[in-house]
């Protein structure tokens, strides 16, 4: 109960086009959850988030920086990033938002209205 | 430094962070052990943050890529020493009122990551931006470095 962050990964095989998977942080917050994603090189345009059958998908397609000059030296990777996860059934789907800032992704995903904590007051 | 970073060229990218996890674990593990027990800073050294680096060379001068998502421009420095280049920071932690990490794979702390130049660069002249998250610094080659053009007579 409560966890955004079980991870689907299976769906990932036997695909033509390949991934890399970025690291993210999960944290929950007064009404949900933060997730944060790193995405270097990742535009705005360049992200595709989608939710399917509880499950998000956020895609980034990297625009890196066009570098004149042979690489003498290469620690990066080429592909674009995919990262999913089955969101807890007490997220609002349709609720969700996002931002991404030098290439950090932030997806803020608040509670349904009828799971948050509600205060009665005695008359 | 690239003790960290290191990925076998032919590793399908989908297992790559499987790999390091369990890694991560067992050295974890091996630091667990009572003889590390007075030492739990070493961790450190296993699980810093090494961010990717390239390095690309034209005629008259050098170009550094560093992936460093989610910095801020003034936690980033840059510096040239003994013909190395160094660039070094710091990603802070945002204030965590009331929050709960339920996953947290993103580094927060200090990184240096340095790379040896293979020519004399004008440090006079070095020049960096920074956007998306990719960090570009621009090194041109000190004059002797530089190619000549022999013309023959």
């Amino acid at each position: 109960m409560n966890s955004l962050t079980r991870e689907t990964r299976e769906a990932d095989r036997g695909q033509a086009e390949q991934f890399v998977m970025p690291p993210a942080s999960v944290t929950e917050i007064a009404d949900g959850y933060m997730l944060e994603i790193e995405m270097p090189g990742v535009k705005k345009d360049g992200l595709d988030i989608s939710v399917e059958n509880n499950e998000l998908t956020v895609i980034g397609r990297r625009s890196l920086p066009a570098v004149e000059g042979t690489p003498i030296h290469r620690e990066s990777r080429p592909e674009d990033f995919r990262r999913m996860f089955e969101i807890d059934p007490s997220i609002d789907a349709d609720k969700i938002s996002a931002k991404i800032d030098q290439g950090l992704l932030t997806l803020t995903l608040p509670k349904a209205e009828h799971v948050k904590p509600r205060k009665i007051a005695v008359s | 430094m690239n003790l960290i970073r290191y990925q076998a060229p032919d590793s399908a990218p989908w297992s790559t962070l499987d790999r390091w996890s369990s890694l991560r674990d067992e050295l974890n593990s091996f630091l667990d052990m009572p003889f590390w027990s007075g030492f739990g800073r070493t961790g450190q050294l296993f699980t810093g943050w090494s961010p990717a680096l390239d390095l690309y060379e034209t005629g008259d001068h050098f170009v550094a890529v560093v992936e460093l998502p989610g910095m801020r421009k003034e936690d980033i420095d840059i510096s040239l020493h003994d013909g190395a280049l160094t660039i070094s920071g710091e990603r802070k932690r945002e204030s965590t009122n009331g929050e709960t990490a339920q996953r947290s794979e993103r580094y927060v702390g200090t990184f240096r990551r340095s790379i040896a130049l293979p020519t004399r660069v004008d440090a006079t002249k070095v020049s960096a931006t920074y956007q998306e998250g990719i960090l570009k610094v621009t090194l041109p080659k000190a004059e002797e470095a530089k190619p000549k053009q022999i013309q023959v007579s």
